[in-house]
């Protein structure tokens, strides 16, 4: 058995100061990871298989003509965005109700979903705080078209229908890197490994690597004041963290 | 001692009605009981009955096919409502189980003789209601060909079922009840089919009543070895009613879902569990002895008796509702204070409202004797109380589940026609095995009826 010690602590952390909402991430993880496009029905059912979305808060006081001090109105509201992976928790509370083990923790403390495991209870969904899983209701996969294989990450599992499944931190990328860096004898370098969701974000708000390094990018944007957990209360303890939005616009230029 | 008088000798039960109308004999109990098995034609209403509930039978076969071929996501689940109806009518199924041990164990070892007459198809209800229930734990996973990973089989993989899951706890819990229900059921059974066996006009039936009444020979070996052998079993089976719905309410109490993380679940669904199987049993035993002609045995006693039992579980049940709402405020928990109002005042608010009707207000009604001796409002009421004990599970299942922790993921459920057919279809292979049951074994104890009548006759003797 693997022992539960590991140089690695894999961790992320997404500058809500830099998001713009674009959904680039969503778009790239999709392509990345062999995620299903479910189309509208489906989507209207509430059965998206994104596994990463980014919600939305608006923030607005009432509507006010006072220009002296900035407040945003109900007309043109200010807007955050914050995308949301799987958060790969540490005490995660989907890992304690599966029945089959199917979804476990890894020694550098991903969330691991095991797929030929899993019979699909959804159990895991249910108890996820953040709902980041998704489950395959259907056979949401094309199998039979043959230009389709050609599309897909082979490094990824094509899921079957009746599994759950969502964010891997890119595990097959952190593989990939992993296996270059034990052919040259050395530990992984911070920022070699890019999540797809990272390598597409055009504003760099997206941060992954290994937190047990305090010289990473990831460790020291975790040590910086503004760093967060969703739902700390719940005590998940998630890995993705949060810079929390800082906003101090002119009052001169910016009018509610 | 007249005639109308209770076989019992206590002065306080003078006044209540006989478990057994007076005048009968062992013979005129088992030629009655007997004769709906063996003798009674298959009347029109029998066929007819029984020909509706096999049609349903295929129907949920249909839609059963259709889920193995389709996924489950023809059902109107979804995330973040990971569970819907399927655990809904698994917890409702399993709870009307509840009364049939209930009876025959508790009852039985409380020395209650009233539950003689009752007994035997209360625990018929409580095999069918398991058998029903357990479809739905089996058909509601992705992949249902692969659910025996659930049991902990020496697996060339290595690997064990996840114990701290309260789902594996369900697994025992439910197999458990299944098994011992089934035996309990089949033991007592035994002398019966053995007087049918004696009874029976064509070979078939002595060859199958003969098979299955294990050589029983009415010998005082046989009765000592029985009544040890039922007596241990009501005590194995005395625990289960409490725990098994104390396990299923764990599947919610264990979850960190705000409406599921709930310390008073395990009594308040026992109870609820003991409501919901009491008002089936009337449900069922109702019409069976207005068909039948069983008056004599299933006396009015009888349905007062579980017309009190419903009121006084139905009065535990509206407790848990007020403790659910007392400690969503008093724990000050932003979430389950918001649940609290959300039942209220979210959009499934009249599911909520339905569910206090069925479940507190009308049942009231049954302080008054007037309505415990009606042998109609009490029809009525059972069905109402049934209605209401599904609607609080699809409160606490689903509706919990429709807005939890990030807006963001808050959903809405609407259940779609297979989601209803899969729930009629269980309904009509209750109904189904229990027009069988009926026809096929004697739905009241003969044995037990005939220990009744020697009560009464021994009562009368010290009275006389």
């Amino acid at each position: 058995m693997e022992k539960l010690t590991s140089p690695y602590k894999w961790g992320m952390v997404i500058d809500l100061d830099r998001c713009t909402g674009c959904g680039a991430c969503v778009v790239a993880c999709q392509a990345e990871n062999n995620i299903p496009v479910v189309g509208k029905d489906q989507v209207m059912r509430g059965r998206e298989m994104h596994w990463i979305r980014v919600d939305r808060y608006y923030h607005a006081e009432s509507a006010t003509n006072d220009a002296s001090t900035y407040s945003p109105s109900l007309d043109n509201p200010e807007t955050f965005f914050q995308p949301v992976p799987c958060m790969q928790c540490e005490n995660a509370p989907c890992e304690q109700v599966c029945p089959v083990d199917a979804t476990v923790h890894s020694a550098e403390g991903l969330n691991d979903m095991v797929y030929n495991r899993c019979i699909g209870t959804r159990y895991c969904s249910n108890n996820c705080p953040y709902k980041v899983r998704r489950f395959n209701f259907l056979r949401f996969q094309d199998w039979d078209t043959p230009q389709l294989k050609l599309m897909r990450n082979p490094e990824v599992t094509v899921r079957s229908r009746g599994v759950m499944e969502k964010c891997t931190y890119c595990v097959q990328r952190i593989n990939n890197v992993r296996i270059d860096a034990e052919k040259q004898n050395r530990p992984i370098r911070d920022a070699e490994i890019v999540t797809a969701c990272e390598s597409a974000c055009p504003s760099e708000a997206i941060v992954f690597g290994n937190a047990n390094d305090p010289s990473s990018r990831v460790a020291k944007l975790k040590a910086q004041q503004r760093n967060y957990s969703i739902l700390a209360e719940i005590n998940a303890r998630p890995r993705t963290t949060y810079l929390a939005a800082v906003r101090n616009p002119n009052a001169e230029l910016e009018k509610a | 001692m007249s005639a109308s008088e209770p076989p019992v000798n206590s002065p306080d039960l003078r006044r209540l009605d006989p478990v057994l109308a007076p005048g009968h004999t062992y013979a005129s109990v088992t030629d009655k009981i007997a004769a709906v098995v063996l003798t009674r034609p298959l009347g029109i209403g029998w066929l007819a009955g029984f020909t509706v509930a096999f049609g349903v039978v295929m129907v949920l076969f249909a839609s059963l096919a259709w889920l193995i071929i389709k996924g489950v996501g023809i059902w109107g689940i979804n995330v973040p409502i990971g569970w819907g109806f399927a655990i809904v009518n698994f917890v409702w199924w399993i709870g009307i189980g509840h009364a049939g041990t209930l009876i025959s164990a508790i009852l039985f070892l409380l020395n209650q003789k009233w539950r003689t007459s009752i007994n035997r198809f209360a625990e018929a209800m409580t095999l069918f209601a398991v058998a029903c229930a357990g479809i739905f734990p089996l058909i509601h996973t992705g992949r249902p060909w692969m659910a025996f990973y659930m049991f902990p089989y020496p697996s060339t993989m290595g690997v064990w079922p996840q114990f701290r899951s309260p789902l594996i706890w369900d697994v025992f819990a439910v197999s458990t009840y299944g098994t011992v229900s089934l035996l309990f059921w089949f033991v007592g059974l035994l002398p019966d089919l053995a007087t049918l066996r004696d009874r029976a006009k064509t070979r078939t039936q002595q060859v199958i009543y003969g098979a299955l009444s294990l050589g029983w020979r009415n010998s005082a070996h046989h009765w000592h070895r029985y009544q040890s052998a039922y007596l241990l079993l009501a005590g194995l089976a005395t625990p289960l009613v409490l725990s098994v719905h104390t396990v299923v309410s764990f599947d919610f109490s264990v979850a960190i879902v705000p409406g599921w993380h709930t310390t008073i679940f395990p009594p308040y669904f026992v109870a609820g569990a003991i409501y919901s199987g009491f008002a089936m049993v009337l449900t069922l035993a109702i019409p069976l002895r207005k068909v039948y002609g069983l008056e004599d045995f299933i006396t009015m006693r009888h349905l007062e008796n579980m017309a009190k039992v419903m009121l006084a579980t139905g009065l535990i049940v509206a407790y848990g509702y007020f403790v659910e709402f007392f400690m969503a405020f008093y724990s000050g928990n932003k979430f389950d204070v918001f649940l609290a109002t959300q039942r209220l005042h979210g959009p499934y608010s009249h599911f909520y409202f339905a569910l206090i009707l069925c479940n507190i207000l009308t049942p009231q009604l049954l302080w008054f004797e007037k309505v415990r001796r009606n042998v109609v409002a009490l029809f009525l009421m059972s069905l109402v109380i049934n209605t209401g004990m599904w609607l609080e599970r699809f409160v606490i299942v689903v509706i919990s589940l429709t807005r939890d922790f990030m807006p963001s993921a808050w959903g809405r459920y609407s259940a779609t026609f297979w989601d209803y057919s899969t729930f009629v279809g269980t309904l009509g292979l209750f109904v189904m095995l229990i027009f069988l049951f009926v026809r096929g074994l004697p739905a009241i104890a003969i044995s037990e009826m005939r220990e009744l009548v020697a009560h009464q006759s021994n009562g009368k003797k010290e009275n006389e």
